[in-house]
């Protein structure tokens, strides 16, 4: 007699996604009742939806189970990969009311959308078929496409809004070429069956899989702003609401990775040497890239979207080198990038006021003096994006790099310090004008709130603990590799 | 009880955050001191509790690791955030925190009106916290982060008051010669670390795994080579030859510093990581010899040193470093108990004299400043029959004096006399054992002299004071005096629990104590050399010896300085280059600024105006100008349009496609 097989459906998979879009719908709802002045409110309660989903994520841990016939899957790298999306944007959105009030864009749907983002996010990390994958995407990018162009009124943002979105819609197009190029080829949309079929040549056309392969692999380039697929990257983030631009630098760039590493370590192991040559030359042109033309700007937020395409050439370094050490490299140094990234951004919003945005280092001249406190906040997350110890800025990339140089790459490892040392220029010279530059300005108008507070403390937190005391994270993130 | 030991260093660490970020604000100095000396006192009861139940346990289960954290893996290495529970860590932690919380409590009395106080309890407790980590870690990480931290506290308090330049020289200084010693530390630890390694593929710096497989080492050749560089960072830190000029220097800092930091604590950590680690130290017989015999030389110079010297605290800086020496002597002739023990009973007396003479310039300070008149507070010319003014702390000062003589029964005297009598009997070194014993034996009468010196030109005679405000001489309150009358008593008893075999009213439970910590190392050392039987006679009479020798420098102190007080002026007079010399130091300092220093400064001036302005910033520069124009041009490249993008991507891909491809 034969069997029926029933699809697993398997709730309990996406338990934490759904919790967080129902909390995000009921906020569209709750929004409609909630005046203006008091739109923080439902970033508090975004927050709390955060916690409950962070809650029920950590029950998964150490259990993983799939669902909807193997579209999903609930690992260990799937948890670690969410844990970051939902810490940065809860640390997103506890700095993005001071801030959409003070441009007079309070408008509340800023944070279901960012919610959306986040599930989106959560959808790359745990899909295990392309198509998953690429619905995850979408719902995160149609959202970013939008927070992006969130200040209606300025015409910055605007730009912003509608770069992202154009740019994105055409690498979204190779992206989903390079996925039917590999369905084409192995007749599959699962990693699981892509690899065996790989694995075992079953495979229509060899070299239809490798372009397939290529393909992706640029659509996740653009993601994860590596070169020469950043170039959107400067003008969205300066553009973009700066608490955005915080979430969009942290979140999006690891969801890119999450699925990123999964098809390529998972899917297609077989051609290990063909990606890791790729991966090589785009973590080289990726970090050389960001770092020197970071040298030259004078715009802060500028400065920091080429550092950001920077930190994505040091993680690819882990990345080509593909191997355990490597791998949990990289979650631990998105993890801390997460924590330094959006501490730097939320000082940099504390410096701005309405309509000025305060972006250029001359602005920050003497700020370290005006506001101690805030100036060594600064200077911690400066020292950790530098890879300065002891700082986990430090750490993470010392595990990335002795990842390189374990499978070989000794020359990568060797480019990827030099890049370090010159970012260190930058960093250090918004330094130089916080402290050793004459104050202009009184700073009267940097107002902390207890959200402010809160997020610099957790991201001080962040940045310190897993530099001096790297071994539990470290543990963690050895537990949460795909191998 | 144990596993809390974390706690420790906790609460200190707390003290100092609270009193470090909070302590401008909280302003009230009764506060601030409460919380500090409350940070260590805990620290102290739970010290206490393990200590209780250690003893409670049978001897050979006395050891117990702790991992507080998992810290660095990386390779093949692997260290922990781990402390080492064991009868030596317990004495040290015992005395850290004992000792401490007393002059913590002395502090609040003596810092009173002082600007900057929150700092200064701050800093203390940081001391204090690192001086444990030093003590409890389990491995040389967690030694070395401790060895730094408390170097760093010392720093900082040495340049207590920066604002004087002496101060900040004195704290350079200190800085400078601590770093040339923990340079040492790390190529020992690296050293051993990688002949495990390499050899035996063990690859660990912690301690109980290190002694697991001490039978590994050999006899001398790399052991010697790691153990003298060990050494070199226990010069360092604990002020002996040629590392030792800082420690004078360094009572430029305020005197509860001196007495916690400078005489009782740190300066014994050396001590300490060779008694930690006589598991290897037993095994390169060549270092031990090092040791012993530089241990004997500081503790001759210093004492000479100290004899000449006016004023009071720099005196007992000399003490100190003749008494470390004194401790070194025991380490390197192997007896590793006797050297902790004379450790522990120094750290009470040492304190005491410290605390006192704090006690003796804050009378002084508040008198002289009353009268508005600038001499010297701490200058023993000025000071003179202080006994009636200060009857406690003279008392408690007293009876330490007779303690560091070494006069029966007192303290020092078990101590000193276990050194002398194992550096006299000890097999390891040959003939020069007796070399070594006879210049301790100098070092003791010298140390008795210079102390009752001291002793007579305070406390006894005329008052020398400036007459109009002899009557402003009032003795300390009682927050001062009470940490002085309990450091008095234990340095006048906390030898009975070390009494020796051969006088045998009480069992001697101190080396009971440390017996398992050193049991291995003595099997190593009976190995190459064999300990000859001597008669309890001339035990008998070494002991007799050296209370002889002592009571020699007492005679003299007062016939000099009591009895016929112009024999000094007589002597000066008879032997002026002999008197300036070591009035002087010995010109060590000045040597040292000769062969070291100055060169040093003029090769750095060198290669800054010649080699590093030309060349390297040369070099700097026209790489930054490079890359600097590399940048502007990439810049170019970001057009702001949306086509130009775009295209670059198209672009990019096409080239990754073809160049797969097509290869």
């Amino acid at each position: 007699m034969e069997t029926i097989a029933i699809p697993a459906i398997n709730m309990s998979v996406i338990a934490p996604e759904m919790i967080l879009s129902v909390v995000a719908m009921a906020l569209l709802l709750i929004n409609v009742f909630v005046k203006n002045e008091q739109k923080g409110y439902l970033g508090y309660l975004s927050i709390a939806g955060i916690l409950v989903t962070l809650y029920s994520l950590t029950i998964g841990w150490g259990a993983p189970q799939d669902g909807f016939s193997g579209s999903v899957v609930q690992d260990n790298f799937a948890i670690f990969f969410k844990g970051i999306f939902l810490v940065s944007a809860a640390m997103s959105i506890l700095i993005t009311d001071q801030y959409l009030q003070r441009e007079g864009c309070n408008q509340g749907e800023v944070y279901p959308l960012m919610l959306f983002a986040t599930v989106g996010m959560m959808l790359m990390a745990s899909g295990t078929d392309l198509m998953t994958i690429f619905l995850g995407l979408e719902v995160l990018s149609v959202s970013l496409y939008v927070l992006a162009g969130f200040n209606r009124g300025s015409i910055r943002s605007n730009e912003a809004g509608l770069k992202y979105f154009l740019l994105g819609a055409f690498s979204t197009g190779f992206l989903l070429y390079g996925m039917a190029l590999t369905y084409g080829a192995t007749g599959t949309t699962k990693v699981v069956k892509i690899a065996a079929a790989a694995q075992s040549g079953m495979v229509s056309s060899n070299l239809m899989l490798v372009a397939g392969m290529l393909l992706m692999a640029t659509g996740f380039a653009f993601k994860v702003a590596a070169a020469p697929f950043h170039m959107w990257t400067p003008d969205v983030y300066e553009g973009a609401p700066t608490p955005i631009t915080a979430f969009m630098s942290v979140g999006p760039k690891a969801a890119g990775f999450a699925a990123f590493l999964r098809v390529l370590l998972v899917a297609l192991p077989v051609f290990k040497a063909e990606w890791s040559s790729l991966l090589w030359v785009l973590a080289v042109l990726t970090m050389t890239v960001g770092n020197i033309t970071a040298l030259y700007q004078q715009n802060i937020k500028r400065m920091l979207a080429y550092s950001s395409i920077a930190h994505a050439g040091y993680i690819l370094v882990g990345f080509t080198a593909g191997n355990a050490v490597g791998t949990s490299g990289i979650l631990f140094y998105m993890l801390s990038y997460a924590f330094m990234n959006i501490g730097a951004f939320a000082v940099i919003i504390l410096v701005g006021k309405k309509g000025e945005e305060n972006n250029n280092l001359a602005d920050y001249a003497g700020f370290g003096y005006k506001h101690p406190a805030l100036g060594v906040a600064m200077c911690v997350f400066l020292f950790s994006l530098a890879g300065i110890p002891p700082a986990a800025g430090f750490v993470g990339k010392f595990y990335l790099f002795s990842g390189a140089i374990q499978a070989g790459y000794i020359w990568l490892a060797i480019i990827g310090v030099l890049n370090s040392a010159a970012s260190v220029y930058y960093y250090l010279r918004v330094m130089i004008y916080m402290y050793f530059k004459e104050p202009t300005e009184d700073f009267n108008w940097v107002r902390l709130s207890p959200a402010f507070i809160i997020c610099l403390i957790i991201a001080i937190a962040g940045v310190m603990i897993p530099g001096v005391v790297p071994g539990t994270i470290l543990e963690l993130a050895q537990k949460a590799i795909l191998m | 009880m144990l596993d809390n030991v974390w706690l420790i260093p906790l609460f200190p660490l707390i003290g100092f955050l609270i009193n470090g970020l909070f302590g401008k604000k909280i302003k009230n100095e009764g506060v601030i001191g409460g919380i500090g000396t409350l940070a260590i006192f805990c620290s102290f009861l739970v010290s206490c509790g393990i200590l209780m139940q250690l003893v409670g346990l049978p001897a050979e289960q006395r050891v117990f690791e702790k991992v507080i954290f998992p810290w660095i893996h990386a390779g093949n290495f692997k260290a922990d955030m781990a402390f080492l529970v064991d009868p030596l860590s317990a004495v040290m932690i015992m005395v850290v925190t004992g000792v401490g919380t007393l002059i913590h409590l002395y502090s609040i009395g003596y810092m009173h009106g002082e600007e900057g106080f929150y700092r200064f309890f701050a800093y203390l407790n940081l001391f204090c916290m690192s001086m444990l980590l030093l003590v409890l870690g389990a491995n040389m990480l967690v030694m070395f982060i401790g060895w730094e931290g408390v170097g760093l506290c010392s720093y900082l308090l040495i340049g207590y008051y920066f604002e004087k330049k002496s101060a900040g020289d004195a704290a350079k200084k200190a800085f400078v010669m601590n770093r040339v010693g923990d340079f040492g530390f790390l190529i020992g630890l690296f050293t051993l670390f990688w002949w495990f390694g390499s050899n035996h593929n063990i690859w660990t710096i912690n301690f109980m795994e290190i002694k697991a497989a001490s039978h590994l080492l050999p006899y001398g050749g790399v052991v010697t080579v790691a153990t003298l560089c060990f050494f070199l960072g226990a010069t360092g830190k604990s002020a002996q030859i040629p590392l030792y000029t800082w420690l004078p220097d360094a009572m430029e800092g305020p005197t509860p510093v001196s007495a916690l930091i400078h005489a009782a604590t740190m300066v014994t950590a050396g001590v300490y990581m060779i008694g930690r680690m006589s598991f290897v130290f037993i095994k390169a017989p060549e270092t031990m010899m090092v040791v012993a015999v530089v241990g004997a030389a500081t503790a001759l110079f210093a004492a000479t040193i100290g004899t000449a010297q006016n004023d009071i605290k720099r005196v007992l800086a000399y003490s100190t470093v003749s008494q470390l020496g004194f401790m070194f002597i025991a380490m390197g002739v192997g007896a590793f108990t006797g050297g902790i023990f004379h450790l522990m009973t120094h750290a009470f007396f040492k304190a005491c004299m410290f605390l006192g003479s704090g006690s003796v310039i804050h009378a002084m300070h508040h008198a002289l400043h009353h009268g508005h008149l600038h001499d010297d507070p701490q200058d023993m010319r000025n000071m003179g029959g202080l006994r009636k003014a200060m009857p406690i702390t003279f008392l408690t000062f007293f009876v330490s004096t007779f303690a560091i003589a070494g006069i029966p029964p007192l303290s020092g005297f078990f101590s000193k006399d276990e050194i002398l009598w194992q550096a006299f009997s000890n097999p390891y070194h040959g003939d020069l054992n007796k070399v070594v014993w006879a210049l301790g034996c100098i070092a003791a009468c010298f140390t008795a002299f210079y102390m009752f010196r001291l002793v007579f030109m305070t406390f006894f005679g005329e008052c020398r004071i400036n007459p109009k405000v002899k009557d402003h001489l009032h003795e300390s309150p009682l927050v001062i005096t009470i940490p002085l009358m309990v450091l008095g008593v234990l340095a006048a008893v906390g030898g009975f629990i070390g009494v020796p075999k051969l006088i045998g009213i009480l069992p001697n439970y101190f080396e009971h104590w440390l017996e398992p910590v050193f049991e291995l190392a003595n099997e190593y050392g009976k190995q190459y050399a064999h300990m000859h039987e001597h008669s309890h006679s001339l035990e008998w009479g070494l002991m007799g010896l050296s209370v002889v020798i002592a009571a020699i420098g007492i005679f003299i102190a007062f016939t000099m300085y009591m009895a016929n007080k112009s024999l000094p002026e007589k002597f000066t007079s008879a032997f002026p280059g002999l008197y300036r010399a070591v009035y002087n130091k010995w010109y060590i300092d000045e040597l040292y600024d000769f062969v070291f220093v100055n060169p040093c400064k003029s090769l750095g001036n060198l290669l800054w105006k010649g080699f590093d302005v030309v060349i390297v910033d040369g070099v700097v520069n026209g790489v930054a100008k490079l890359v600097m124009a590399f940048s502007a041009g990439l810049k170019g490249l970001q057009s702001g349009y949306v086509h130009n993008y775009a295209m670059g991507m198209a672009l990019g891909v096409v080239v990754i496609i073809a160049f797969y491809v097509f290869r």
